[in-house]
């Protein structure tokens, strides 16, 4: 009981830390890849190709003066901050980040807390957030805040419907909601990514519309809404809600790569797989984690600097009218393959399997890509003028 | 059982105490001089019109219905989910048979969908 009291404890630590650490770096990432891709410098003064900026702005956010405005509403004014920061850092408690560790006192999982609700878990925490959000847009008194704040919360709460439908398809494959058998199942055989590629699709549109990112980050579009939800905010405050936008894409990453990439599964062998685990094997698998989560990060970058902003009824039809019947219609058909496979042909859940479900993916994908996109459901810009 | 729940609980109180250190720090080492344009609520530069706690539009309380009876529909299909490949093979009811169950339930689902989208529900402008 110490034991795991102690270990507990550092993996918190030590877990907060690396993410708090990781989104201050993400921040100037996001920057310098941003100038990367136009062409000019981006941050580069403070340290070494800028590697403090990151500090110089959170000790400048930490001693800025903060507004408090007079009409607003000021206990949910200073609550919705760590309303929304709480959730944010929270999510990340139940993803394995790497194989177990071994020390002389017993083996430790590399995760924060091995629920057995597993991803259960990481609907109902992601969508916490939303209250802070919420009540930002509420608290402040501001048109433009609540405006932020009713666009996020019904844009978060129409893709989470979808998020979810795609993750019961790896549920279907995994059997379990723990994060750590979805990753193992998928260490036996095949990344989940192969045999459920459209439900990886479904997720990662919901996953970029859940952390208000580009294309889908209406609720702070800064040409109608100055900056949404957190116009009235400045500091320390603001920071917090930066961060807690940060963090989730952290979690949104790292939750693409446990569910549809492996975990920290390297690919090719079953070494890193077998116990009895090393400490070799613990810092192989985290690098592979960390490389995978790393791209995923960096995929969110680039499409914020790619595509442009969705209108808002685009937006929602895309969610209500596309998405969501995708998703159901995504499920009955894996279900029923799954059973032609299983219970007609006889197939025991292998790599032979997954590709065959692969197969299906890509017969399924060019309908699909052919029908969306034409609009046929959801109506472009100039829909009006051309009809 | 319940030992994950107590790491996910000291989670829990660390970070809340790392929220309410950042806003209690900040509010302690920071500069406060307000005056009475600097408290205005920010309306871009123009003085400010009315209250914002203003009417706004029904759409947004019918996204939230939808939402409750679609979110619970997910919610209903995460055990099937859990036993159908996984489990269904080993004893309890067979695979055909949660197929079946599966696709009645989807089939109501839908109606409803329909329903709610000849309605015009989902048409946002």
């Amino acid at each position: 009981m110490t034991f795991f009291l102690v270990s507990s404890i550092i993996k918190i630590i030590v877990v907060f830390t690396v993410i708090m650490v990781g989104v201050a770096l993400l921040t100037l990432a996001e920057r310098r890849i941003c100038a990367w891709m136009q062409d000019r410098l981006g941050p580069n003064r403070v340290g070494p190709q800028g590697l403090f900026q990151p500090a110089a702005d959170g000790l400048k956010n930490l001693l800025k003066e903060e507004t408090l405005p007079a009409q607003a509403d000021k206990v949910l004014f200073l609550l919705a901050p760590a309303m929304s920061f709480v959730p944010a850092l929270l999510t990340f408690a139940v993803i394995p980040f790497a194989t177990p560790l071994p020390t002389p006192w017993g083996d430790v999982d590399m995760v924060v807390a091995n629920l057995p609700v597993g991803f259960l878990y990481i609907l109902a925490f992601g969508s916490l957030g939303v209250y802070g959000i919420v009540l930002a847009g509420w608290a402040s008194n501001n048109k433009y805040s609540l405006l932020g704040g009713l666009r996020a919360s019904a844009q978060m709460i129409s893709y989470e419907i979808a998020m979810g439908m795609s993750t019961v398809a790896v549920l279907l494959l995994a059997g379990n909601v723990t994060l750590s058998e979805v990753v193992a199942r998928q260490a036996q055989s095949i990344w989940f990514v192969f045999p459920l590629s459209l439900a990886y699709f479904i997720f990662i549109v919901a996953a970029f519309a859940e952390t208000n990112r580009l294309p889908f980050d209406l609720p702070e579009a800064e040409g109608e809404l100055i900056a949404g939800y957190h116009t009235e905010y400045s500091a320390m405050k603001f920071s917090m809600f930066y961060i807690a936008e940060y963090s989730n894409m952290v979690t949104a990453s790292a939750l693409m790569t446990t569910l549809f990439f492996g975990g920290w599964d390297i690919p090719f062998t079953t070494w890193d797989n077998t116990p009895p685990w090393t400490v070799l094997k613990t810092v192989a698998t985290l690098a592979a984690f960390c490389l995978k989560v790393s791209c995923f990060l960096f995929l969110y970058i680039w499409v914020r600097w790619t595509l442009p902003r969705f209108r808002y009824d685009q937006l929602m039809a895309l969610g209500w009218k596309v998405m969501l019947p995708l998703a159901l219609g995504y499920l009955t058909v894996i279900a029923t393959a799954l059973w032609i496979l299983h219970a007609v042909l006889g197939w025991a859940y292998d790599t032979r399997f997954g590709l065959a479900l692969f197969g299906l993916n890509v017969l399924l994908a060019i309908p699909l890509f052919f029908v969306l996109d034409r609009g046929h459901i959801v109506a472009g810009s100039m829909a009006g003028e051309r009809a | 059982m319940t030992q994950p729940y107590l790491a996910f609980l000291l989670l829990l109180a660390f970070v809340a105490f790392n929220a309410a250190l950042l806003i209690g720090l900040s509010h302690l080492v920071a500069p406060r001089k307000p005056t009475v344009v600097k408290d205005a609520p920010y309306e871009s530069g123009m003085p400010p019109l009315g209250n914002a706690h203003d009417r706004f539009s029904v759409k947004f309380y019918l996204v939230a219905m939808l939402f409750i009876v679609f979110d619970l529909e997910t919610v209903f299909l995460i055990p099937w989910g859990a036993i159908y490949f996984g489990r269904g093979g080993q004893g309890g009811p067979g695979m055909g048979f949660l197929l079946v169950e599966m696709l009645v339930f989807m089939l109501i689902l839908a109606v409803g969908y329909v329903y709610v989208w000849k309605r015009g529900a989902l048409q946002w402008d």
